[in-house]
C-alpha cells in the first residue's frame, strides 16, 4: 500500500486528482451527510433551478444516516450506506459543485463519468465499522431537513476520517481492479 | 398452564435489542480473526482489522456496531402449555423493541408504509415468526437486519431439472452480482426446498446458526463447504475491494417440497451478524 493522502475539506481540483483507485486517505475539514430522501430533495431542486440549503462548492457527501447520538458524544455510530441508491442523483450533485462522496459498494457508470467529467472522487469507508468510525467525527449539526431524522442533512467536522479511494477521476475503480487480481476461475 | 408475566417479556425483549446491536458473537469476531491471517490483499487485511476493532469500540456499550440496527426482526419458540399473563405476546415483543431502541441509542430505521414512508420513529413494528412447540418455556432471539444486506437478496422458483447444480449456480451469482454492497465479508443464509414463502424464512432461519457450524444433513454440510469456497474464489474480497475474504460461511437450511417445484432463497448476512436470545 502506497502513502496514506491526507485530505483537507472543502476540496479543490488538485486534491481530487492526487486520489488514485486503491489509495488510502484520512479526511479532516467539515462533510456533509445526505442519504436517499435528502438527495431526492437537492436534485429536486437542482431540477427546478432554485437554490440548495447548503453550498455544496468543493464539499464530499457522505452517504450515512447515523445512529441517535448519546448525550456528551459528537454523534452516535456512523459508517456508510450502500452508495448505488444515489446512482441516479450523483452526477448532478457534482454538477452542482460537490468534488465526491463517500460511501460503501461500487457506483454506476453514470457517476464514473461524472467523476471524469467533474473532476471527482469517490471515497469507501468501512461499512459496519461506524462505532470506529464515529470516533473521527469531531462535530455534528443538522443543516437541512431535520424533519427527515436519520436522513437529515448534517455538518460533520471530522479529523483523520479513514477511507479507501475506490473510484478516482480517471476511471480507476478499485472494484473491478480488485476482483480481477484476487478471482480464481474454475 | 406456565404463566409468564407481560413486563418481564418486554424487559428481556428491550435487554436483547441493546445487547445484539452492541456485542457482536465471539463465533463472528473467531471468524474475522482466521480470515485477518490468511487474507492476501494489503486492502482487504486493513479492512478486517477494522471491523475487529470497531466491535470492540462497540462493546464498550457507547457506539452501537453500525448505524443501521436494523428491522427488529423474531424467531419465537412458544411452549404450548406458556399463558402469557397481562398481555399478548406480539404487543410485549413491540414493545420491547420501543424501550429497547429508545434506551439503547438505536437507530429507527421503519417507515409505516412502503410507499408513503413516514418513518415510526421506534422502529416498530417487529417482524415476529412464532412457533408453537411442546412444552412451558418460552425462547426469543432477536436478529436485527440492516438493510444493505437484506437488499441483495433473492428467491428463485428453479425447477426440480435445475437441480443441486442449479441451486449452486444460483447462489453464487447472487453472491457475485451483489458485490461490494452488503458490506462483505459476508454470511449467505441458503434456503431450498419448501414453497415460494417458505424458502426465503429457511434462508433467514439459516442465519442464526453460529458461524462454523454444519448443516446435520452431510449432503448439505458439503454443500456448504463447497458453496464456500467457491465464493470465497470470486476476489470480491473485504468491502468488494478485491481479496479472499468474501464470505465468512455459508449456511442452507432445506425441507421437502412439491414434485413440481425447486424453491431456493440468498438472505445475505453482513458481518454485523447479530443474535441474542432469552428463555423465560
Amino acid at each position: 500500500m502506497a502513502e496514506i493522502i491526507k485530505l483537507t475539506t472543502p476540496l479543490d481540483d488538485s486534491q481530487v486528482k492526487k486520489c488514485r483507485a486503491g489509495d488510502n486517505v484520512l479526511i479532516t475539514g467539515p462533510i456533509y451527510t445526505a442519504r436517499d430522501a435528502a438527495h431526492k430533495k437537492l436534485v429536486d431542486l437542482l431540477d427546478a433551478g432554485k437554490p440548495l440549503p447548503v453550498d455544496l462548492t468543493g464539499h464530499l457527501i457522505y452517504y450515512v444516516g447515523p445512529s441517535p447520538t448519546r448525550p456528551g458524544q459528537a454523534i452516535g455510530s456512523a459508517g456508510p450506506t450502500t452508495s448505488y441508491r444515489m446512482d441516479p442523483y450523483a452526477p448532478k450533485i457534482l454538477q452542482a459543485g460537490s468534488k465526491g462522496m463517500i460511501g460503501k459498494g461500487e457506483m454506476g457508470k453514470g457517476v464514473a463519468d461524472a467523476l471524469q467529467k467533474y473532476t471527482g472522487v469517490y471515497l469507501t469507508s468501512v461499512g459496519g465499522a461506524a462505532a470506529l468510525i464515529a470516533k473521527s467525527i469531531k462535530s455534528s449539526k443538522v443543516v437541512a431537513y431535520e424533519e427527515l431524522g436519520a436522513e437529515a442533512i448534517v455538518l460533520l467536522m471530522v479529523e483523520n476520517f479513514p477511507a479507501i479511494v475506490s473510484q478516482d477521476c480517471y476511471g480507476g475503480n478499485s472494484f473491478v481492479e480488485g476482483l480481477k487480481k484476487y478471482r480464481i476461475n474454475g | 398452564m406456565r404463566e409468564i408475566n407481560y413486563n418481564d417479556l418486554v424487559a428481556n425483549v428491550a435487554k436483547i435489542c441493546i445487547d445484539a446491536n452492541y456485542n457482536l458473537g465471539q463465533d463472528v469476531i473467531d471468524a474475522l480473526q482466521k480470515h485477518l491471517a490468511t487474507e492476501e490483499s494489503p486492502t482487504g487485511k486493513a479492512i478486517l482489522q477494522q471491523i475487529i476493532e470497531n466491535a470492540a469500540i462497540a462493546r464498550e456499550g457507547v457506539f452501537p456496531l453500525c448505524q443501521d440496527t436494523g428491522f427488529a426482526v423474531f424467531f419465537v419458540n412458544l411452549g404450548q402449555e406458556v399463558h402469557i399473563k397481562g398481555g399478548s405476546l406480539n404487543d410485549a415483543i413491540a414493545e420491547g423493541v420501543r424501550k429497547g431502541y429508545g434506551d439503547g441509542f438505536l437507530r429507527k430505521s421503519i417507515v409505516a408504509d412502503p410507499l408513503r414512508r413516514v418513518n415510526t420513529k421506534d422502529n416498530t413494528p417487529p417482524i415476529i415468526w412464532t412457533e408453537i412447540v411442546p412444552g412451558d418455556k418460552l425462547n426469543v432471539t432477536i436478529a436485527p437486519k440492516g438493510g444493505g444486506s437484506e437488499n441483495m437478496s433473492e428467491v428463485a422458483m428453479l425447477t426440480p431439472a435445475d437441480g443441486a447444480e442449479g441451486v449452486k449456480k444460483f447462489v453464487v451469482d447472487k453472491v457475485s452480482r451483489a458485490g461490494g454492497n452488503p458490506c462483505p465479508p459476508v454470511i449467505v443464509g441458503v434456503g431450498i426446498g419448501g414453497t415460494f414463502e417458505k424458502v426465503a424464512w429457511l434462508a433467514k432461519k439459516s442465519l442464526l446458526r453460529p458461524v462454523g457450524s454444519r448443516n446435520p444433513d452431510q449432503f448439505y454440510a458439503d454443500m456448504e463447504l463447497e458453496l464456500l469456497d467457491k465464493i470465497n474464489k470470486l476476489g470480491i474480497g473485504p468491502q468488494g475491494l478485491g481479496g479472499r475474504t468474501t464470505a465468512l460461511d455459508v449456511h442452507i437450511e432445506a425441507y421437502p417440497c412439491h414434485i413440481a417445484s425447486l424453491p431456493a432463497s440468498v438472505n445475505i448476512q453482513c458481518h454485523s451478524a447479530r443474535h441474542k436470545s432469552f428463555e423465560l
